[in-house]
């Protein structure tokens, strides 16, 4: 019986993220999210391979353009996604603790992601700068090696850090111009969906980052094995055998990020930028 | 080959349209055939070609009758102690010596050519430059060593040079006609690649790279980018222009790998007397002691074979 | 459309034969193994011939490592490394890397001259090319030994341990420089199977390696067909495999090593494509599409075997590489003016003969040099096809010869679109006179490297590798240091 003085509250329905858009898996498939208690948490979208290839689709639209977008703007971008972040910390802690978080340390995980997209943020036209040489060939040349964006990079997840963990993968593989499709946390994904949204209202281009809920077992295969990928990452060591066995279909960069405590700043490093870039050298005669 | 129609400046072609020259790419390439190794019978080949080709040069202030007539002594007897040898294409002076050298060469094939048009520097107006041709040709030269304007050329003054070369080559009459580009004062491959299309259309016989008197003269580089227009316009006419190299050349080594060059950009049509003609002064004793070294087994002295 | 002004290239006066001697060099009849410092004979007693394929004569038997023979090569390795090789200091490791540079240098026609006999490869190129830059890539890495810390801010590089090393037999001792170099500098010791077809001059090179008094079992060489490269990559104690080769074992090499915690770098298959455009200096781009394609008979991981020339040129450009291909001399690979050398096996030519018939069966026009080639040993005649489209299988395939594709684009963006239609992305050439341009197209395509206004060219400090299937990792320059360290901190 609803009495005229409560409200009802509105309860978030959480969607995937696809090409800039937030559709339910086309699969119509779900899964409960429960929390300690056994209680549902929420009704998560179950994505499929089919999600993933219309994201590796989007994102592979998206990869031209993102990966020419002056390195000042992605850096701009992405401390615009720390902006929004910061506005919406209430909304990320009370995630992290629906999810079993402690609210301490849901706090303390929100504001160490906030501060991971500020330091990628800051790296976006300086990691050029480390990683580039003009190399002193013997011959009347001019010759330099710069990095360039791999291309697509999918990334999974870590399991244990909804956020910090979503946040630290992406954000080194955007600032370097390369787009993504990420299968959020398994057991904590209702961080993703919200940062999705984050992104949403960040300036960031539709299918630049495309994220999906659903299932580890289910779609590791599609991630290492599809042929529009250029690089798989992944955090989990039982994963990496069948990882790198199918990532052998096209010779996708296989780059591991396993045993990393994603809160610390050890976690942190413009090497992450580097792993999923390639070095292009380029030649050309001095003369007249 | 005479021309019918003196080409105006109306037929001058766009010069902007010239296809661009890359310096590292022709160093590249002309290095490529100084690894070519040119032994044996194919190296005495060449060294008679080389000697048939020769126009033996003297373009001094200092030269007098003596000087020129010793000269072409030498141009017929090249070194009698080898059998068998070709003579020198022609022998090279300027207009006032063309009747001594005519007279010293007498019945023997081999041509005068004389340097006119103000040589070197081309500095003078056009109706001297014209006037002298003609006195030389009256005198007897069989070929003309002209130079361009180069001043004219830098301020891009195209039509007038063309005018120029038209209107020395009407003056020509029957003589055969070389244009001096003088490369080393045009600064640029590029530069080097207009003149040579500039030139060719405007009637050309031949183009030659320098007068000798400034540096840097003949290079395998400068010469590739002349035989490649040459080429060029071979493919869009179906005309002959003849090459030659000026200067610098004072090697028979070198002087087999301008050959090596002309073989394998232009093939074998080129390679005569007619069309092909080094301009220098000393290559010649060096060929003849290559020569007598192939003959002999034995490394030669500069003191047996004679300096005119 | 044929121009009727046709060069004459035939008869006339001919470069007589000038073949590089080779009394000053010995090949011994028989080979072992070269492992913990020593020459021994292989487990299994079994011996492979190595032969000349400008000849089809025998040139040497070399010894066929079994996965024992492996395992003892792994372990001298493993021994060097846990041994003197990780506790002597930086520099002094340098030290090493510098006699074998200069022993290499001292001894260069030597090894110019074993590795035409035994690969093929003109003279000119071994004698100028892969001996100096072999020489010049150990020189390089040398000075890097006790350096490392500048090549990676904020990390502490640390060796690997014991890596192994399979390379092909079209560079077989610049591969074998391009492997070792790195991997000494860095603090590793190796476990080395060069090509079964050209096994010589790393056998030579294990002399050098000797002569230098490198402690041993540091380097040591093996020689064997794939299943002693897959004993290598399969082998427990190998810490780091770096494959140079085809794309296809690649990816067997890629799937071996999935779960392991071995290292990898492969540098593998390439299909360039090489764009000319309107503006380009002509002739220096023909030269270009000559070096692309030509150089070392087009085997060649990065030649420009595609040409993408713009339509306005197209037929410029074809007249003048057709009279360019009748200046190619083919034939010894020991004689000094010889361009295209022998192919490097039967079973190569065979390859390269099923995709000359292929081009034709699709429709292409095919059309080769008309010089003589010898009458014995495997060869190959400069070819092109034109008149072909990017569905067919001799734009998409790497050949491995020296046969040319030849397509025509309009636009800028044609170009690029089909110069990036291909799954390899090694190398890339364009050529134009602009200079916006060629950043445009220098940024767009996708490859490891690009030559602009110039093509194939090398050199130890200008890092090397693919992207997409051409490979993983770089090799050569400061960049090529990552593939033999571990970085801590």
């Amino acid at each position: 019986m609803v009495t005229s003085s409560a409200r009802i509250p509105v309860e978030k329905t959480y969607k995937i993220y696809i090409d800039g858009k937030f559709p339910r898996t086309e699969s119509g498939r779900y899964f409960a999210l429960k929390d300690g208690a056994g209680a549902v948490v929420a009704n998560i979208c179950r994505g499929s391979r089919k999600d993933f290839r219309n994201s590796v689709v989007a994102a592979r639209k998206a990869f031209a353009g993102w990966s020419a977008t002056s390195a000042y703007l992605r850096g701009q971008i992405l401390y615009r996604i720390a902006e929004m972040l910061e506005g919406r910390q209430d909304q990320f802690v009370a995630e992290l603790v629906l999810q079993g978080r402690s609210k301490r340390s849901a706090q303390k995980e929100v504001l160490a992601s906030i501060d991971r997209l500020i330091y990628y943020a800051g790296w976006s036209d300086k990691y050029q700068q480390i990683f580039s040489a003009v190399n002193p060939v013997s011959s009347s040349h001019f010759n330099f090696s710069v990095l360039e964006a791999t291309g697509i990079v999918a990334i999974l997840a870590p399991d244990d850090d909804g956020l910090i963990g979503l946040v630290s993968n992406i954000a080194p593989a955007i600032v370097g111009g390369n787009t993504c499709v990420v299968l959020a946390s398994e057991t904590m994904p209702l961080c993703a969906v919200s940062f999705a949204e984050v992104l949403h209202a960040s300036d960031v281009p539709g299918g630049v980052v495309n994220i999906l809920t659903g299932f580890k077992d289910e779609l590791t295969d599609q991630f290492a094995s599809h042929m529009d990928v250029n690089a798989v990452v992944y955090a989990d060591h039982a994963s990496a055998g069948k990882i790198q066995t199918k990532a052998a279909d096209n010779l996708k960069r296989v780059v591991a990020r396993t045993d990393n405590k994603w809160t610390a700043e050890s976690a942190q490093s413009p090497y992450l930028i580097s792993d999923t870039q390639e070095v292009k050298t380029t030649w050309h005669p001095i003369g007249s | 080959m005479t021309l019918t129609v003196v080409p105006d400046s109306s037929l001058l072609p766009d010069l902007s349209k010239v296809s661009q020259v890359d310096e590292v790419g022709v160093n590249e390439r002309a290095a490529r055939f100084q690894t070519r190794s040119i032994k044996k019978e194919s190296k005495i080949e060449a060294l008679h070609m080389i000697l048939s080709m020769i126009d033996l040069t003297t373009l001094e202030g200092q030269d007098t009758s003596g000087k020129v007539s010793q000269l072409c002594q030498k141009a017929i007897h090249l070194h009698n102690t080898l059998p068998n040898l070709p003579h020198v294409a022609a022998v090279c002076v300027y207009p006032t010596m063309v009747g001594v050298a005519k007279k010293a060469l007498g019945d023997h094939k081999i041509n005068v050519a004389s340097v006119a048009t103000a040589f070197p520097s081309g500095m003078a107006p056009r109706h001297i430059k014209l006037e002298e041709t003609r006195l030389a040709v009256e005198e007897g030269a069989d070929e003309i060593d002209m130079v361009i304007s180069r001043g004219a050329f830098l301020q891009g003054e195209y039509g007038l040079v063309f005018d120029e070369i038209a209107a020395v080559k009407e003056a020509c009459g029957e003589a055969h006609l070389k244009v001096i580009l003088e490369t080393g004062e045009l600064g640029t491959l590029d530069r080097v690649r207009r003149a040579s299309v500039l030139a060719m259309h405007a009637g050309a016989d031949f183009i030659k790279t320098s007068t000798g008197k400034i540096q840097p003269a003949a290079t395998l580089p400068v010469t590739l980018v002349m035989l490649q227009a040459i080429r060029d316009y071979f493919y869009d006419t179906g005309r002959m222009v003849g090459m030659k190299p000026a200067g610098g050349i004072s090697t028979a080594k070198l002087a087999v790998h301008y050959l090596v060059m002309l073989r394998e950009t232009l093939g074998n049509a080129w390679m005569t007397p007619e069309w092909y003609r080094f301009g220098a002064s000393s290559l010649a004793n060096d060929v003849l002691m290559q020569l007598q070294k192939q003959a002999t087994g034995v490394y030669q002295s500069a003191d047996y074979f004679s300096k005119d | 459309m044929d121009n009727q002004n046709k060069l004459a290239f035939d008869g006339g006066w001919q470069y007589a034969p000038a073949p590089e001697s080779t009394d000053h060099i010995t090949i011994d009849g028989q080979y072992g193994l070269f492992i913990g410092g020593d020459f021994v004979a292989p487990e299994s007693g079994k011996y492979f011939e190595s032969i000349n394929p400008a000849t089809e004569e025998v040139l040497s038997s070399v010894a066929s490592a079994s996965s024992a023979d492996v395992d003892s090569a792994v372990k001298a390795a493993r021994k060097a490394y846990n041994g003197p090789w990780s506790k002597m200091k930086a520099a002094e490791r340098g030290k090493y890397i510098y006699r074998i540079a200069r022993i290499l240098q001292e001894r260069a026609r030597e090894f110019a001259t074993i590795e035409s006999l035994d690969g093929g490869k003109p003279i000119r190129e071994s004698r100028d090319i892969d001996i100096p830059l072999a020489a010049a890539h150990f020189f390089y890495y040398a000075g890097w030994a006790d350096k490392l810390e500048y090549a990676f801010p904020g990390k502490r590089p640390v060796s690997l341990g014991v890596a192994g090393q399979i390379i092909p037999w079209n560079f077989p001792l610049l591969m074998a420089a391009w492997k070792i170099a790195p991997a000494l500098a860095c603090g590793n010791t190796v476990v080395l199977k060069p090509a079964e077809t050209t096994p010589l001059t790393a056998l030579k090179l294990a002399e050098v390696v000797r002569d230098a008094g490198l402690p041993d079992g540091v380097v040591n060489i093996i020689t064997g067909a794939g299943e002693t490269g897959a004993a290598i990559v399969n082998h427990d104690d190998v810490d780091k495999v770096a494959f140079t080769g085809s794309t296809g074992v690649g990816r067997i090499i890629q799937r071996a090593l999935a779960g392991t915690n071995k290292k990898y770098t492969l540098e593998l298959g390439g299909k360039a494509a090489n764009v000319i455009f309107a503006d380009a200096a002509i002739d220096q781009a023909v030269e270009g599409i000559v070096n692309g394609i030509f150089f070392n008979q087009g085997h060649v991981c990065c030649a420009g075997s595609r040409l993408i020339v713009q339509e306005s040129v197209a037929d410029e450009v074809v007249q003048k590489l057709k009279d360019r291909m009748e200046t190619l001399i083919v034939g010894d690979p020991l004689d000094k003016n010889t361009d295209i050398g022998a192919i490097n096996s039967a079973s190569q030519l065979e390859t390269i003969e099923s995709y000359l018939r292929l081009g034709q069966e699709e429709g292409a026009e095919m059309h080769q040099s008309s010089r003589d080639i010898p009458t014995t040993g495997y060869w190959c005649r400069p070819t092109i096809f034109t008149g072909v489209s990017q569905s067919n299988r001799i734009v998409q395939e790497e050949i491995f010869g020296p046969v040319l594709a030849i397509q025509t684009f309009r636009t800028l963006d044609e170009g690029l679109s089909k110069a990036n239609n291909t799954p390899y992305g090694l190398s890339g050439g364009v050529w134009t006179d602009k200079g916006s341009k060629i950043f445009k197209m220098t940024q767009k395509i996708r490859a490891g490297v690009i030559w602009a206004n110039t093509f194939n060219k090398f050199d130890p400090t200008s890092p090397f590798g693919g992207y997409k299937e051409s490979g993983v990792g770089r090799e050569g320059g400061m960049h090529g240091l990552g593939a033999y360290l571990r970085l801590e901190g």
